[in-house]
């Protein structure tokens, strides 16, 4: 059975079991979890938890240039649909960017979207406490708060954030958006949320790529975190020392 | 005899009231119950606090991350959608006999939530590379 195949095989049999069995070690030290990356469902009622920190891991080397699945997963999930008059002020919750070491000539693609910082500078500038951190790391947008000034967006280093100029329609009932607000990458939560992955994350997986991990960076028997405690991982600008939620391999 | 006479002028007042609403003079919300069954308070409580119990949830959902409700039903918009929608529109709202604009557009209340929330039941978004 082909590597590829076998795996198929875990991620059905981890789905018949259900989540009450995920975790489960089907042999030792291996566990569904690691195979099928579900996270725990919040019971109804229940506040994101600080002992979670939600975070992700770029592989850069299996990330390839010309390859944007996540990035069209993204719009598909989120109900990115409007065409924009100017391309600049286009939705920017994920981009693809391809980077070259000018020395050695080295290149990279990699996805850049908001890196969900520890100590996000778009939540320091804001006026009305609309940029917020979740319980649980995820930066969000409190679109009901926000009054479109537009400051986190100059604030953010990774250019993460854009301003809706038109008036929307067609929304996903799950993803609500709108003219006047600032948004940004919610790392989908309301799909984690209810126990799946990001849809950048589960399209990346789908299609073969495996250069995206989604995961607990707190639990130190994640899968991300072990990934993370094994290989080197960066964090872009680390020297603002943000403390970011994305880490990047490979780069 | 002066009761009489009072019960009389009321009633004149009454049937006199009751042209001007036939007439139109007085446009009267409709509201249409598309899916009977109980809503999630009693429909009293419903009509004077469910502006209060939508931003208490709202702020709840996306501050805090709460979905749902361990007790009782939770004031989640999508909520309110899915059970409300028009069976003939699909939505909540368009129109002024739509379930989430004909009190208020009897009460001069205008709502932003759907410049940004989808006020149809069961709707399924698409999207495309920005
Ligand atoms: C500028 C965009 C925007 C506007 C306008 C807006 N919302 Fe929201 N709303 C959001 C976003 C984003 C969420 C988070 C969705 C999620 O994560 O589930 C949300 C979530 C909610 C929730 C929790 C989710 C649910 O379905 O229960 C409620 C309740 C809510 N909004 C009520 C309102 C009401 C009432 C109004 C109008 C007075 C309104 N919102 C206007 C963007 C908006
Ligand atoms: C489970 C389905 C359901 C959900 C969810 C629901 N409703 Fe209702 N709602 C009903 C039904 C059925 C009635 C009629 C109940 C009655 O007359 O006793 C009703 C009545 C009402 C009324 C009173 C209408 C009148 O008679 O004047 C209001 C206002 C209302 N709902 C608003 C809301 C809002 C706002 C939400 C979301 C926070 C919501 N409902 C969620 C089913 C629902
Ligand atoms: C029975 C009549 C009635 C129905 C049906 C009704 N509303 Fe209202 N709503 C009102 C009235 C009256 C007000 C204004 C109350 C005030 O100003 O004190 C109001 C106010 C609101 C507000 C606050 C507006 C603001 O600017 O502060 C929100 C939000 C709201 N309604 C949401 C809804 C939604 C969503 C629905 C449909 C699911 C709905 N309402 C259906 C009567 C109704």
């Amino acid at each position: 059975m082909s590597h590829n195949k076998r795996r198929s095989f875990l991620v059905a049999s981890a789905a018949g079991l259900g989540t009450v069995a995920l975790g489960v070690a089907v042999a030792p030290g291996i566990r569904l979890i690691e195979v099928s990356h579900a996270n725990p469902v919040r019971p109804a009622g229940q506040p994101a938890s600080s002992a979670v920190r939600w975070g992700m891991l770029v592989d850069t080397t299996r990330c390839a240039t010309g390859c944007d699945d996540c990035v069209k997963a993204c719009a598909a999930e989120n109900g990115i649909n409007e065409t924009v008059a100017d391309k600049r002020q286009g939705a920017q919750w994920i981009r693809k960017i391809d980077i070259k070491e000018a020395k050695t000539g080295r290149q990279h693609s990699l996805p850049m979207m908001c890196q969900h910082c520890a100590n996000p500078p778009c939540v320091d500038v804001c006026p009305t406490g609309a940029s917020m951190k979740r319980a649980d790391g995820i930066v969000l947008v409190d679109r009901h708060v926000c009054i479109g000034c537009r400051y986190c967006m100059m604030a953010c280093p990774y250019k993460a954030r854009s301003f809706v100029h038109q008036p929307l329609s067609g929304q996903n009932p799950e993803v609500p958006r709108g003219l006047g607000c600032v948004e940004s990458c919610t790392l989908c939560v309301h799909r984690v949320d209810k126990g799946q992955q990001p849809a950048c994350v589960e399209s990346c997986t789908t299609a073969g790529h495996n250069a995206l991990l989604f995961g607990d960076l707190n639990d130190p028997n994640s899968e991300i975190s072990r990934r993370a405690a094994a290989a080197a991982t960066s964090q872009i600008r680390a020297d603002l020392k943000l403390n970011t939620g994305v880490r990047y391999q490979g780069i | 005899m002066l009761r009489t006479l009072l019960h009389l002028i009321a009633a004149a007042a009454l049937a006199a009231a009751s042209l001007a609403a036939q007439a139109g003079g007085v446009p009267k919300p409709v509201v249409k119950i598309e899916n009977p069954g109980k809503c999630i308070a009693p429909a009293d409580e419903m009509r004077r606090n469910h502006m209060e119990m939508l931003k208490h949830q709202r702020d709840l959902t996306l501050r805090e991350g709460v979905r749902g409700a361990a007790a009782g039903k939770a004031a989640s918009l999508n909520g309110c959608i899915e059970c409300h929608a028009s069976k003939q529109t699909g939505s909540v709202t368009g129109g002024k006999e739509s379930f989430c604009e004909s009190c208020h557009s009897y009460a001069a209340v205008k709502l932003d939530c759907w410049d940004c929330h989808q006020p149809k039941a069961g709707y399924k978004a698409t999207g495309a590379k920005p």
